[in-house]
């Protein structure tokens, strides 16, 4: 077993048996860390539903105040970021890194409306003082505890846009590698699982959209 | 197994390389172990160190050795330092990252650069709490109660920011482990042919990857809590600080058998070699294993039962709680099993393993006291507590690292430490805690309340007898460091397989090779069978 096995430029590490071995260790890495993803939001949504089941007037009062449109077409940009996510995984495991770079542009791209419509929403809700907690101060909106809605609305999206920000960064250095011609039918996992973290992104952005912009 | 003794004066993990900086970018497990190891150890002093002067401090009533706001910030650093820098990565972080990936038979954990990330996460995130002791210090306990913690003026943000950095570190050990051991079995390894370690480490890794995230975004909201005033958990701002108390113990109670879980594996391998019996049970074990990470997520409410949720939930987490008691009582049967009838070498490591089953049970057994809804009341934030969460802790982890400290150090140093004050310090140790702890359970039942500075002149004889119970302790650890350095200095040589034990680990020579084995190793039989010549006398 000394000897490394050789799959396309790729050296597969030491302590890995095979090209495939080493895939599926990672594949299965990325969905436990997936995993965690999950666990690290639901504290997030059991917040949202303590507050929303204890206050569910202030929550539906509150909600008209965020522009549904733009929450929609986030949702477009994010779900056909998906599509082109999933053309440039279909590419790299045939080996096509032309073609991965493409798509993973396109992708880019969509992320990039994402975030200029989440900047253009949070400097709005500033100017109108809808801010988390101690720090609001709108007028028209007078619910009890109004400021505890926008600290749910805030992290939450916050936190999304986060993981949208680090998902840019590792398109990129994944684009970079790519554009090297690094992937091949034997190799090609950075594609793989960056996927399956772009998919979670987008998946965690479809739970979002309704339970804070489309409250009853 | 003659290979060994020839090559093991040659190249070895510690002779590979020389030189710090071949430390400090390895990605050999073993080394990552071994600095692991190191860390812990050093944050294991200080919080032993703060330990210490709160018994010194409780040796008579009044404030005699510091003020009451000083006695608040001993035992916060006590705890969150023992917590989330000593108990919760020892076993998995230090031990763990050395053995598993022997026992599996394999060259390295899944992921080696991320493991060896995962220690410097461990050491930023540790670096940022211990920040604050130059700053105000911070006065909230380990638990971090809000609202308390968001109104302290001491630094408690640190500690929080300090807590979540060393979270990940938790996750990705657990992720390396769950991926190594689906992967990277030797050939012949199926599942029911894996040690009993590796199941408890597999057990463990489950809870860290699920539980951790949880903590991990409670502690940042508490962290943004006091930063920009989020008010989720702030009843002034309308938000619900027993949310919080929800969220921190649904991580945190599942962290109590991320600390004991490891602690009964080392507990599962040294008992079977030092009786020189097959081990008794062994599906049970694995099978207890995950009987215990899956009810220790839905009993965080026992934590709870005067924090004035429901009546219902109350009853319902009480009754939960009693479950605990079955797959841990079939692991404690079980070893008492594999001693029955079998040849006992009283060596070290085996008087560790019997002194953690002695005092786990007893630390066990309270605990139904305390799930119990009707004694709890009456013992909440008592002594009593303190003290079963110490039999459970240290008695529990703290005996099992020792135990597996001892049993896997000759293969890791090349050394043999000496058996003799090795025993009377395993001795020291076992009394002292004794000594240290049960006056506690009295004084808790008599209402002494944890967390002061001072108490009634009624219960200073017992605190005595606690505080010099804390000395002989000392006098153990101190005994054990200056053996163990100097069996790493002078110490004579130590065979392969100085137990006799049948894990992979053991047929590799002491210390292993770079890459773990001379010889790829296979799988034929089970890792207890001590059977016919196998069953020899160590």
């Amino acid at each position: 077993m000394g000897s490394h096995e050789v799959a396309g430029e790729h050296q597969v590490a030491h302590h890995f048996k095979s090209a495939l071995d080493e895939f599926e260790a990672c594949k299965q890495a990325m969905w436990i860390f997936l995993v965690t993803e999950v666990l690290f939001f639901s504290g997030l949504f059991v917040a949202y539903t303590v507050l929303r089941v204890f206050e569910p007037e202030m929550v539906k009062a509150a909600h008209h105040f965020l522009d549904w449109r733009l929450g929609a077409l986030n949702t477009v940009f994010l779900i056909t970021s998906s599509l082109t996510m999933a053309f440039a995984v279909s590419a790299s495991q045939r080996g096509d890194n032309k073609r991965v770079v493409r798509q993973l542009i396109y992708t880019l791209i969509l992320a990039c409306g994402f975030c200029v419509v989440k900047i253009y929403e949070y400097s709005h809700k500033f100017h109108d003082k809808l801010l988390p907690g101690a720090h609001f101060g709108n007028t028209e909106l007078t619910a009890n505890k109004a400021g505890l809605f926008f600290s749910v609305y805030f992290v939450m999206t916050g936190i999304h846009a986060l993981h949208v920000v680090i998902g840019m960064g590792v398109i990129l250095w994944v684009i970079l590698r790519a554009r090297k011609n690094e992937f091949s039918p034997n190799y090609f996992t950075p594609v793989e699982i960056t996927g399956l973290y772009w998919h979670f992104v987008d998946l965690v952005w479809i739970y979002l959209f309704p339970l804070l912009y489309l409250v009853g | 197994m003659g290979h060994g003794v020839a090559l093991a004066h040659g190249d070895n993990y510690i002779n590979h390389s020389k030189g710090l900086k071949s430390w400090l970018n390895t990605l050999d497990h073993k080394r990552i172990g071994i600095m692991y190891l190191i860390a812990i150890l050093s944050f294991f002093l200080v919080g032993g160190i703060f330990a210490m002067l709160i018994r010194l401090n409780l040796f008579s009533p009044g404030s005699t050795l510091v003020s009451p706001s000083k006695y608040n910030q001993l035992f916060t650093y006590h705890g969150a330092i023992m917590v989330f820098m000593v108990i919760i990565p020892m076993i998995p972080a230090a031990i763990g990252n050395m053995v598993l990936p022997m026992m599996l038979g394999a060259k390295d954990v899944a992921f080696p650069r991320w493991n060896l990330a995962s220690f410097y996460v461990y050491l930023s995130g540790a670096a940022i709490a211990c920040a604050s002791l130059f700053l105000n210090g911070v006065d909230t306990g380990w638990t971090f109660y809000t609202p308390y913690s968001i109104r302290t003026s001491t630094s408690a943000v640190w500690v929080l920011l300090g807590a979540f950095v060393m979270g990940f570190s938790s996750i990705l050990t657990g992720l390396n482990f769950v991926v190594s051991i689906h992967k990277l079995r030797a050939p012949g390894m199926g599942w029911g042919k894996m040690p009993l370690f590796l199941w408890a480490l597999y057990g463990t890794s489950v809870i860290q990857i699920l539980a951790t995230p949880v903590l991990a975004i409670t502690l940042l909201l508490a962290a943004l809590e006091r930063i920009v005033g989020i008010g989720i958990f702030d009843p002034a701002l309308g938000g619900d600080p027993v949310l919080f108390q929800h969220f921190f113990w649904f991580y945190s109670h599942p962290a109590v058998y991320i600390m004991i879980l490891p602690a009964m594996g080392v507990i599962s391998e040294v008992v079977p070699v030092f009786s020189r019996k097959p081990i008794f049970g062994y599906t049970a074990i694995a099978m207890a294993t995950f009987g215990i990470a899956l009810v220790s997520f839905v009993v965080w409410g026992h934590h709870m039962f005067v924090s004035g949720q429901s009546e219902f939930a109350n009853f319902l987490f009480s009754l939960i709680t009693m479950f605990v008691a079955i797959p841990t009582g079939v692991k404690v049967f079980s070893w008492l099993g594999t001693m029955y009838k079998g040849s006992l070498h009283f060596h070290a490591p085996m008087l560790y393993a019997i002194g953690f089953i002695f005092v786990f049970t007893i630390g066990g057994m309270t605990g139904m006291f305390l799930a119990t809804l009707a004694t709890d009341v009456h013992l909440t934030d008592t002594y009593f507590v303190v003290a079963h969460f110490h039999y459970v802790m240290v008695g529990g982890s703290l005996l099992g690292f020792l135990a597996g400290l001892h049993y896997w150090f000759p293969k890791f140093s090349g050394k043999m430490y000496a058996e003799t004050p090795a025993m009377i310090a395993a001795i020291l140790i076992n009394v002292g805690f004794n000594v240290t702890f049960f006056p506690q359970f009295i004084l808790g039942v008599l209402g002494m309340p944890r967390r002061y500075a001072d108490y009634l002149p009624q219960f200073t004889t017992l605190n005595r007898v606690s505080t010099v119970g804390s000395w002989i302790i000392a006098a153990g650890f101190l005994l054990v460091l200056f053996y163990l350095i100097h069996a790493l200095l002078r110490g004579k040589k130590a065979s392969d397989n100085p137990w006799k034990a049948l894990t992979l680990e053991w047929q590799s020579p002491s210390p292993p090779p770079h890459e773990n084995f001379l010889v790829e190793p296979v799988v034929t039989d089970g890792p207890y069978d001590y059977r016919g010549a196998k069953a020899g006398p160590i």
